[in-house]
Formats: structure tokens, sequence, C-alpha cells
């Protein structure tokens, strides 16, 4: 059976007018049906692009310019906008990173809700407010009819965030991509949404790819970990192997830094150095510069090697199998 | 709502009392119309009568309260010239000013705003930089030239259309319109386009920006996501948004039209209030020229009013955070 999405050698690249900025350059993974994949990564490492990239909503002067992205069977990238435009909301819905932004602050919730169920399926009016109302309950949102009547700014952050939610849920997709969509909350809130999301996927059978910097939010969540960096995917693997057994230097790094129950005023591990900068990348390995186990060979360019069946690394001098990082 | 609306009506009012002080002592500082309206072979006695008859012997302060005791009562003085209320005299006119605003206001808006949001779409387009180019002629032309122009290539040149007056006009709601009759029309079509132009780059160079901010907002995007067509976008989420500054501009822009219609009724001799008021000033005729500015005052006050109530109707957080306030 053919897996739901499959990228292969995914490249978007924007045309400013210092260079050419490869956002994403490479990027090649798979996706199974109901499965949670956690795209993770720095700011430019080019995650959110790899999301805007599948639902084809890159925004000029980036395109893609190689690679494939099929869904379900489809190709989305040699399909173009009118295919997409019939999957968008339908089969594939997002969400977004900052909830204050998503909604229209001019429309009524229902409006932007009916206009979602109507744009894919010919049904009434009624009949697309009654289901608008059904996601509304899905949610958690209440009391629905209230709700439904109200505008945008009427609601916390952590209320849009789930209205943005309800929207997606509209059509009862096959793959939702979520953008950071907890980054903006606070959070008790951050927890309440994830764990709602988690369920509403597990029951609905949708396949999420979940992109986040942040490690501890998505190691709970995602069945499948992707580490991007300078627009690659670096390691790849298990959630519970990456995060217990990181084989990339770069991996293992955004382990060690995140806090944990260390003795009180105990200094935090860095990564030194910083993100390149996407016109001015290194050649070879591009984390070589920030790599404390690097040298010569890193010159030239690693590809991501298999290591099981199941994990794959793009790096010559990998951490060992049995090096476990610190537990808290 | 109500609360907002009565204080609203309330800073509106103090503006309009605040403009008749400043207008009826300006127009008290220009001159002594005595000295323009009477014959100046008169007598010393001639002119002392004449001024004591139109009340200008007396000093500021009291004729400014018979002015204002007698406004309330809706008279605003009776003119020097033609010795009838000034008030009717200019409302004589105002239905030709207003048509003549009106229809260059429906020209600017129904042009500007698609050709603002097609530009707004395809900034680096060829379309969209010839838009944005004629924008920049439409409002750096000065407005007599451009109307002379309009008068030599249309109706001098080609003859399609007159060059000047108000063509056969025919009653409508108690008032003489142009745009009911074929000679009316084509008599208003050329001041209209005149008086609409600069409006009409205004609006387009507005719409333009204000959809390419829109349209890199989050919601655009998330509206893509959700895979709505592109029509409902621009028609409903772009225009939406971008409709509460346009509202703005062309409310003061249609006041600022009624009152200063003045150039283009003048080139095309479009007998509106503008031609009045330069007449009036030349004659110093003190009346019919404080009538004609408390009316427009009045106007654009009222413009504005009605400008922030329909700014709330598009903008509902404007409603809710006025109606707690």
């Amino acid at each position: 059976m053919n897996p739901l999405l499959q990228v292969t050698d995914l490249q978007t690249h924007f045309f400013t007018r210092d260079g050419v900025a490869k956002a994403v350059d490479g990027v090649s993974f798979t996706l199974e049906k109901g499965q949670v994949l956690g795209l993770v990564g720095e700011s430019g490492s080019g995650k959110s692009v790899t999301g805007f990239s599948i639902l084809g909503l890159v925004d000029p002067p980036g395109r893609i310019t190689g690679g494939q992205i099929l869904f379900d069977g489809t190709d989305l990238v040699a399909g173009g906008e009118p295919a997409l435009r019939h999957l968008r909301g339908k089969r594939i819905a997002m969400i977004f990173q900052d909830p204050m932004m998503t909604l229209n602050p001019v429309l009524r919730i229902d409006t932007q809700m009916v206009e979602t169920v109507r744009a894919h399926e010919d049904v009434s009016h009624a009949e697309a407010l009654r289901r608008a109302r059904e996601a509304l309950v899905q949610v958690g949102i209440s009391p629905p009819d209230e709700r439904l009547k109200s505008y945008p700014h009427q609601f916390s952050g952590g209320m849009r965030q789930r209205v943005a939610i309800a929207i997606a849920l509209l059509h009862k997709p096959d793959l939702i991509i979520a953008d950071e969509p907890t980054t903006a909350l606070d959070v008790t809130i951050q927890a309440q949404i994830l764990s709602e999301l988690q369920t509403l996927c597990a029951t609905s059978g949708t396949a999420l790819i979940w992109i986040t910097h942040d490690l501890a939010v998505v190691s709970g969540l995602a069945d499948r970990l992707a580490v991007m960096y300078a627009g690659r995917i670096i390691e790849e693997g298990p959630t519970a192997e990456v995060i217990a057994r990181p084989r990339h230097p770069y991996t293992r790094g955004l382990i060690d830094s995140v806090p944990r129950g260390k003795r009180h005023g105990a200094m935090l591990t860095q990564i030194k150095g910083m993100t390149p900068s996407l016109l001015k990348l290194p050649k070879g390995c591009k984390f070589m510069p920030r790599c404390p186990r690097a040298d010569r060979v890193c010159e030239a360019e690693p590809s991501l090697v298999p290591l099981t069946s199941e994990r794959s690394v793009r790096c010559f001098h990998p951490h060992d199998d049995a090096e476990e990082v610190l537990q808290p | 709502m109500i609360v907002y609306l009565v204080r609203r009506l309330g800073q509106s009012i103090l503006a309009i009392i605040a403009m008749a002080v400043l207008v009826f002592a300006g127009v008290y500082f220009i001159g002594n119309p005595v000295d323009v309206l009477i014959n100046p072979e008169a007598t010393q006695a001639e002119i002392l009568a004449t001024t004591q008859r139109l009340g200008l012997d007396k000093p500021l302060y009291e004729q400014f309260g018979i002015f204002i005791w007698n406004a309330l009562h809706g008279d605003l003085g009776t003119s020097f010239v033609y010795g009838r209320p000034a008030l009717e005299i200019i409302l004589e006119r105002l239905p030709a000013t207003m048509e003549l605003a009106v229809v260059a206001l429906i020209l600017s808006v129904g042009i500007g705003i698609p050709l603002g949001i097609w530009a707004g779409l395809r900034p680096n387009s060829l379309s969209g930089k010839t838009i944005m180019g004629g924008s920049i002629l439409g409002f750096s032309l000065p407005n007599f030239w451009q109307g002379m122009l309009l008068i030599l290539i249309f109706a001098v040149l080609l003859g399609w259309l007159p060059a000047g007056g108000r063509g056969e006009t025919r009653a409508f709601l108690g008032m003489q319109v142009s745009f009911l009759t074929w000679d009316g029309l084509s008599h208003l079509l050329l001041p209209a386009i005149n008086l609409a132009l600069f409006k009409m780059s205004l609006i387009i160079r507005l719409t333009r920006a204000n959809t390419r901010e829109v349209c890199l907002q989050d919601y655009v995007k998330f509206a893509r996501a959700k895979g709505l067509a592109g029509r409902r976008i621009v028609l409903v989420h772009v225009l939406k948004n971008i409709m509460i500054p346009v509202v703005t501009i062309i409310g003061l822009e249609l006041g600022s039209m009624i009152a200063f219609a003045i150039v283009t009724e003048t080139v095309f001799a479009w007998p509106g209030m503008g031609k009045l008021l330069i007449d009036s000033i030349n004659l110093l005729d003190r009346p019919v020229i404080v009538a004609y500015l408390m009316l427009t005052v009045l106007i654009i006050v009222s413009i504005n009013l009605m400008v922030d109530v329909i700014y709330s109707l598009l903008d509902p957080r404007i409603r809710l955070s006025e109606m707690k306030g």
C-alpha cells in the first residue's frame, strides 16, 4: 500500500536580490496514514517552508524548484494550483503558528467556518452551519451557537487556536500540518491543545506533521522525528530512539541544551555559534563550523545514510549507539 | 453604540461653533463691503445709511450675536447683492454641485478600487505598473489645466462632448438634475471626470498599498489553506479589510469635493456653489460667504459622522471597544 505522503528530494528556493536562499534543499520523508511526524529545527532550518511547500502555499519570491510530493499517489508539485485547491482544507489542513493572526478580524466565526465547508462540498448554509457547530463542540468551545456569532477579537489566543483547529477538522482531513501551533500560547493552554489535538487525530485516524523547535513538546506526541538543519533533514528515526540516543552531533546538542533537573546554578549546555545564513552556507557539512566532532572529512557533503531500517543520519562521525544522553 | 454616537455628535457641534467664530471674524477683517457695494459717487450720509441698514455699524460681538441668533432660527442673513436670503441662493446652486460631486465620487470609487486591487495583486506586472504610473499623472496634473485639456480633446478636437454648462435638466426628488437626460449626462461627464481624476488616483494608490499589506497577512494564507477560491479571498477577505481606510478617505474627499469643486466649476462653467462663492468674494457679499462656509462645515462634519458609523459597521473591533467605553 502507498504511504499517505511521500516527499522526495524537495527543493524550495527563495530568489532574493542578494542571491538564492535554499530554504529547503533535498528533503525526503514518508508518512503513513494516522502517523505523527515531528519536524524539528531552529528558526530558518526550513521546517515551516517544508510544511507550506506541501500545500503549495510558498509565497514569492520562493517557489518549489524540484522534487516530488506524492499525496495518496498524486504528485502535488506537478498537479499545480487547481489540483491543490481541492486538497487544501479538504484532505490536507493546516494550523498556523500565531492564532491572533490566522482568523480574519472582520469576519464572524460562522462566516469563516461555513465558507470552508462550502468551498469543498455543495451543501446548504444550514447544513454547513450545523457542521461548524459540531466542530466547535469537538474542540471544546461552548456555548457554540453564541460563539459562532462572535468575531475573532472576542476570543483569547487559546480559543482562537481551537477555532483554527475546528476549521482544520471540518472536512476530517487525512493530514494536518501544524506549524508550531502552541508556540504563541501559555504553557497550560499549550498542554491542553496538545493533548486535544493528539486525541482528535488518534480517534479520526488523521496523520499529523507537527512542526516545532521545541523538542520537549514533540517528544510526547510524535511517532517519528525528523531533525532539520539548514534546509536538510540531518537525522530521522522513531521519537524515543532519537531522543534517547541521538546520533547526529546537532541533535545531541539540541537535546543537551534543554534544561533539565540539573543541580541549581549549573551552566546550561549550548551549541556554539549561530545557524548559518542560507545565502552563505558553508561547503560540505552545513553543521561543520559549529560541530565539536568535525574534521577534514566533513568538507565533503555527507548524505542521509540509513543506520538501521528505521533510522538514518547525515553525518560522517555520528555518535555511537551506546552513548546515551544524560537522562533527568 | 448610542453613547458613542451622542459623544461624536457633541464633538461635531463643538466643531461647528468653533468654525462659526472663525468664519465670522475672518470675513469681518477682509474689508468693508460698503466700499464695494455702494456707488463711488455716494455722499457720506448715504454711506452711513447703508452701513446702518446692513447692521455694519454695530460692534463685532453684537453682529456675531445677531448672526448666531438668526442662524439658530434658520436664517443665515440676506445677501447684500441679491437682496434675498443667502441660504436660499446657495441651496439653489447646491443640487448642481452635489450632482457633480456624487458622480465624480462614483467614478473615482468604481474605477479606483478595482484598479487598485488589480495593481496590488500584481505589483510587478506590466498592467500593475501602468496603473501606478497613470495614477501619478492623475494627481500631479494641475486641475484647471487638466480640465482645459479635456475640453480641448473631447469638446474641441473630437467634438464628442460639450465644453461647458449643465445641459437639459429634469426634476428628481425636488431637485433639478442633469444625469436623467442624455443631453445633461453629456454635459456632466467631462467636469465629473475632471473632478474625479485626482481622487481616483488617491484611491488607486491607497487600495493598492492596503491590498499588498493585507495579502501578506496570515489570515489570507489561512484562507488559501482552507481551499477557498481566489475570487472569494479577494472579494471577501481582502476587500472587507481594505475598505476601512478607503471609506475614511472617501468620506473626507466627498466633503472636499462638494466644498471645493470651485476650479472645475469655473473651468466648465458649471452653475454650482463654487462659482457662487468666487463671485461673492469678489463682491464682498458677506452673508453669502459666511452662509456658504457654514454650510460647507455642516456638510463635512455630517459626512465625517456618517463615515464613523460606517466604520464601526465595517470593523467589529471598533464597535465593541466603543460600546464598552
